[in-house]
């Protein structure tokens, strides 16, 4: 039985407030704003298994994938979370790309993703808008969306009838430290002691780190989302390029875009991605709207008269290996980390927050967490400015 | 009675005889007046509801400046135009709409 | 080279800005989406109509006509009708230019409509502001309009929105409206402003030497209390329309005494048969094009601004309702600091220290208005848990209470993402307000109402293409 406190209430702290206190620890979450009020509402709600290659993330994408459905039924407001177990479908439009989805994808099903060939009458079927212009198309069944606030609120209302304590407003200002341990966090509505002390606080974790005087090489890395105005049924997955895998990828700084294109339950759809490194300058820029645009409309082309309402910009959670970093900080004794997900955070929240239980209670965890470890070399930093 | 356009002869700002214009809505002709908006023809013709909010509740003119988008009508394939700013033209195809997957 | 200077809006306050950039020998780029000069306040008649009289149907015609000609007259004013600001685009850190203002040009909400990018030297909004209308049962029935629509039809196309009108709300907006319905044709049956008259007299009668240099306005409200009077229309102070009702369309309102706070006197319900509905509580500033350029807003909701209209954005200056409301006079006042001063036109001049006297005046006025026709606190009371707050997106005053009251969900983005209330085609612009106030009494501050970046639709193919300017590049 310890005291935690979990520093940041998006959906990796709500989901590691919920584990921990469901495991029977005193916890206590805080935040600057409020819940789920920055990177976590700023985002599509990918739950999803189809973007990453095999290896360790891959590995704990499975894992949340798994959990999220068994959480959602144990919620009493499971509806706020707006599963939809809508599935994926990757389209390639050039010849060298079908030929990169077709290799990706094999060595996915060899890890064990179930990824469906599609021919071109069964992409039709299923996606009847999409453009006739595909090389190739993989079906991924098990890819899912959440609405990314109201599951973050959800598993942070179970973490408070687990016993947990929220506290919003709070900005963290730096860390009591006696002999190499954190024993305290000194915040702008006072001090709050603990044993533990977990950061989830997004793209903020560098900066609250380096408060806690133990920097860790999480930056922000910006992004932007198109919503169209309400439409009748016309996009029924999630439908994206294959150029998108390789934008995730990627550590440029310049702008990375690749098309993402999904609705919600409201009628909108969604149109993403943009990757870009400016820091947390959060203007909103037209010509990166403008090449959004251009990708989405090259795989649904019947979208072209559709009004834009709405864009959203925020800032994911970026480390230079592109893997979380989930696990106690060897530097600073009660420190813990759980963040660094980029543009994975909502979905490997559940899966997230189980390995940190588990490496706090030195049981051996489901999947292995060496990989996500912070003393590696894009975290602790070799040659990138902390 | 519903909303009408003040008669030419009772029109205090001296309005020129009206030229005479016509709509299709839902493929019915519907006689307008040029330089009205496409709420005032709907208007002017007993028209008072022409979408369907998410609940299919009926929904018309609120603030006829193009702020509330309760007016919003398909123009010649155009979804979403606020029906409050556009100017009618003569020949002018006008759907109504709602979200709902039947209509689309 | 001259100065270049963009004014966004065309209504009394950007006219004015545009005219002293252009007097202070600025290169002036005028756009405003609508085909006509003139705003809301001095709505025109369609071109198509060809009216003779036009003056017939608006105060002060003469001289708005006169500018009007004057301005878009002039051949250092660039005229742009029809021709939206869709985004403005911050400049980055160390830059010193002003935002750049991007335009839509083509009918409204068309699909081919054509991208222009403006490079200003200075900038000057002057948006307007639109009704604000607070939610009550009913209220999102057809036939209920908003005070500002029916007279937008009225005195825009001769179109009379019914024949047996309630104009309800508060403030001096409802008198003009009536006189705009009854000059059509229209039967008012009252005007109901929902403020005791203790408040308004209150708000009205104290330092009345600063209304002395509003005779201007205090005539034009004189002349519609006279025509209300002609007609014989009822004029009740501290009455409200509370609900209004009807099987598909507004058949009757029902209205009731209202305390100081606007909490209704039970008992004294009265229902009357209706075909229409003209409802305004005061105004909402259009903010999403001053908080886009970064501009700072003041306690109430208003665009701050200094002595020469300059907001706290470098090189962009600020008229009319977004600083306050304060009316035309006001406003044309404010649009003529702006212009002078974003035209970079030396402060000193006599002439312009009147400005500034006036522009005085007239921010005490609007000061005044405000305490005359205050909302009062008990609006909710109105409501019924499944009484409509977000018109778009139908989210009901429980829905949005109960997800307030969430302990775990009470963040001002989380409530929005879960209730939906504000997410949909409108923006927020109709039921902001009001979710803002509801939120507040329950500890929530409201997730960024006026954060609108892309501050008018556009269509995706219009976005996929670059703008004319970077086409004709080489």
């Amino acid at each position: 039985m310890a005291r935690v406190v979990v520093l940041g209430a998006g959906i990796v702290g709500a989901a590691c407030a919920r584990e921990l206190a469901r495991s029977g620890h005193m916890v206590t979450v805080l935040d600057r704003g409020g819940p789920a009020a920055a990177t976590t509402s700023h985002g599509e709600g990918n739950v999803l298994v189809s973007d990453k290659g095999p290896g360790p993330e891959l590995e704990l994408a499975r894992l949340s994938r798994r959990l999220w459905p068994e959480i959602v039924a144990g919620l009493p407001d499971a509806g706020a979370v707006e599963w939809e177990p809508k599935g994926g479908i990757v389209v390639a439009t050039t010849g060298a790309g079908a030929h990169e989805l077709g290799r990706f994808a094999e060595a996915q099903r060899a890890a064990g993703i179930v990824a469906e060939p599609m021919d071109a009458a069964a992409l039709a079927a299923a996606e009847p808008y999409v453009t006739r212009d595909v090389a190739a198309a993989v079906h991924y069944p098990e890819d899912a969306q959440v609405q990314p606030a109201g599951a973050a609120c959800a598993l942070l209302a179970d973490a408070l009838r687990a016993g947990a304590a929220l506290r919003t407003g709070c900005e963290v200002l730096s860390g009591v430290v006696r002999g190499g341990r954190v024993t305290a966090v000194r915040s702008s509505s006072g001090t709050f002691g603990a044993d533990v002390f977990v950061n989830a606080a997004g793209p903020w974790s560098g900066e609250l780190a380096r408060r806690l005087g133990a920097p860790i090489g999480v930056r922000p890395r910006r992004g932007e989302v198109l919503v169209t105005a309400p439409m009748p049924p016309t996009v029924f997955h999630k439908v994206y390029d294959a150029g998108y895998v390789g934008a995730v990828g990627s550590g440029a700084e310049e702008l990375q875009a690749s098309a993402v294109v999904e609705s919600t339950r409201a009628g909108t759809i969604l149109l993403g991605s943009s990757r870009r490194r400016v820091g947390f300058d959060d203007r909103i820029r037209p010509e990166v709207l403008s090449v959004i645009a251009r990708k989405a409309l090259r795989l649904f082309p019947c979208l072209e008269g559709v009004p834009v309402m709405r864009a959203y910009g925020g800032f994911r959670p970026y480390v230079p290996d592109h893997l979380p970093v989930i696990g106690p900080d060897p530097r600073l004794t009660g420190l813990w980390h759980a963040t660094g997900h980029e543009g994975a955070g909502i979905g490997l929240s559940t899966g997230t927050a189980v390995l940190l239980r588990d490496l706090l209670h030195d049981r051996k965890p489901e999947v292995g967490a060496e990989p996500f470890r912070v003393d590696r070399p894009a975290v602790l930093g070799e040659g990138e400015d902390l | 009675m519903s909303a009408r356009l003040v008669r030419r002869e009772d029109d205090a700002a001296g309005r020129r005889p009206d030229v005479p214009i016509e709509i299709t809505v839902d493929g019915v002709p519907v006689a307008g007046v040029a330089g009205q908006t496409v709420a005032g023809v709907l208007l002017t013709n007993g028209r008072r509801a022409w979408r369907r909010g998410p609940s299919g509740a009926p929904r018309g003119v609120f603030c006829g400046i193009g702020v509330c988008f309760d007016c919003l009508v398909t123009v010649n394939g155009d979804r979403d135009v606020r029906a409050c700013l556009r100017r009618a033209a003569d020949g002018d195809e006008v759907t109504t709409q709602s979200r709902a997957a039947e209509e689309s | 080279m001259a100065r270049h200077v963009a004014v966004v809006g065309a209504g009394p306050a950007g006219l004015a800005a545009a005219a002293a950039a252009l007097r202070a020998g600025a290169r002036v780029t005028l756009v405003d989406s609508a085909e006509r000069p003139g705003g809301q306040y001095h709505r025109m008649l369609p071109d198509a109509f060809a009216a003779e009289r036009p003056e017939r149907l608006h105060h002060d015609w003469r001289p708005f006509d006169r500018i009007r000609r004057h301005v878009l007259g002039d051949p250092h004013c660039d005229w742009w009708a029809e021709s939206p600001v869709w985004s403005l685009e911050r400049p980055g850190p160390g830059e010193s230019r002003p935002p750049r203002v991007h335009v839509l040009r083509g009918p409204a909400d068309g699909s081919g409509r054509e991208r222009r990018v403006l490079d200003a030297d200075a900038l000057v909004l002057a948006p307007g502001a639109h009704d604000r209308v607070l939610p009550f049962p009913g209220w999102d029935l057809p036939g209920v309009f908003t005070a500002g629509a029916a007279q937008a039809l009225a005195k825009g196309e001769r179109v009379v929105v019914g024949d047996q009108v309630v104009v309800a709300g508060s403030g001096p907006f409802l008198l003009p409206v009536a006189a705009s319905l009854l000059e059509a044709g229209s039967s008012v049956l009252e005007v109901l402003e929902a403020n005791p008259a203790a408040t308004v007299t209150r708000g009205w009668a104290r330092r009345p030497w600063e209304l002395a240099s509003h005779g201007g306005k205090a005539a034009e409200l004189a002349g519609y209390t006279a025509r209300l009077a002609r007609h014989r229309v009822p004029y009740r102070v501290g009455r409200a329309v509370i609900e209004a009702r009807g099987e598909g369309r507004v058949e009757e309102a029902v209205t009731a005494r209202l305390r100081a706070d606007w909490s209704v006197v039970p008992g004294t319900e009265r229902t009357v048969p209706v075909d229409a509905l003209c409802v305004t509580h005061g105004f909402s500033p259009r903010l999403e094009l001053p908080v886009a350029a970064g501009c700072e807003l003041r306690d109430a909701g208003f665009v701050r601004v200094d002595d020469d209209q300059l907001t706290t954005s470098p090189r962009v200056y600020a008229a009319g309702e977004i600083t306050g409301i304060g009316g035309a006079p006001a406003a044309r006042t404010e649009g003529l600091l702006a212009g002078w001063c974003a035209a970079g036109g030396a402060s000193g001049a006599p002439e312009i220290r009147r400005l500034h006297r006036r522009r005085d005046q007239a921010r005490a006025f609007a000061a005044r208005l405000a305490a005359a026709h205050p909302i009062g606190a008990a609006w909710p009371g109105w409501m019924r848990p499944e009484t409509v707050v977000c018109r778009c997106e139908e989210t009901s005053y429980g829905a949005l209470c109960r997800a307030a009251d969430d302990q775990a969900g009470g963040s001002g983005h989380a409530v929005k993402l879960g209730t939906r209330a504000g997410l949909g085609p409108c923006q927020a612009r109709v039921c902001g307000p009001a979710v803002a106030d509801l939120l507040a009494r329950r500890g929530v501050t409201a997730a960024a109402p006026h954060h609108r970046p892309v501050a008018q639709p556009i269509r995706l193919g219009e976005l996929a293409r670059p703008p004319y300017e970077e086409e004709s590049a080489p």
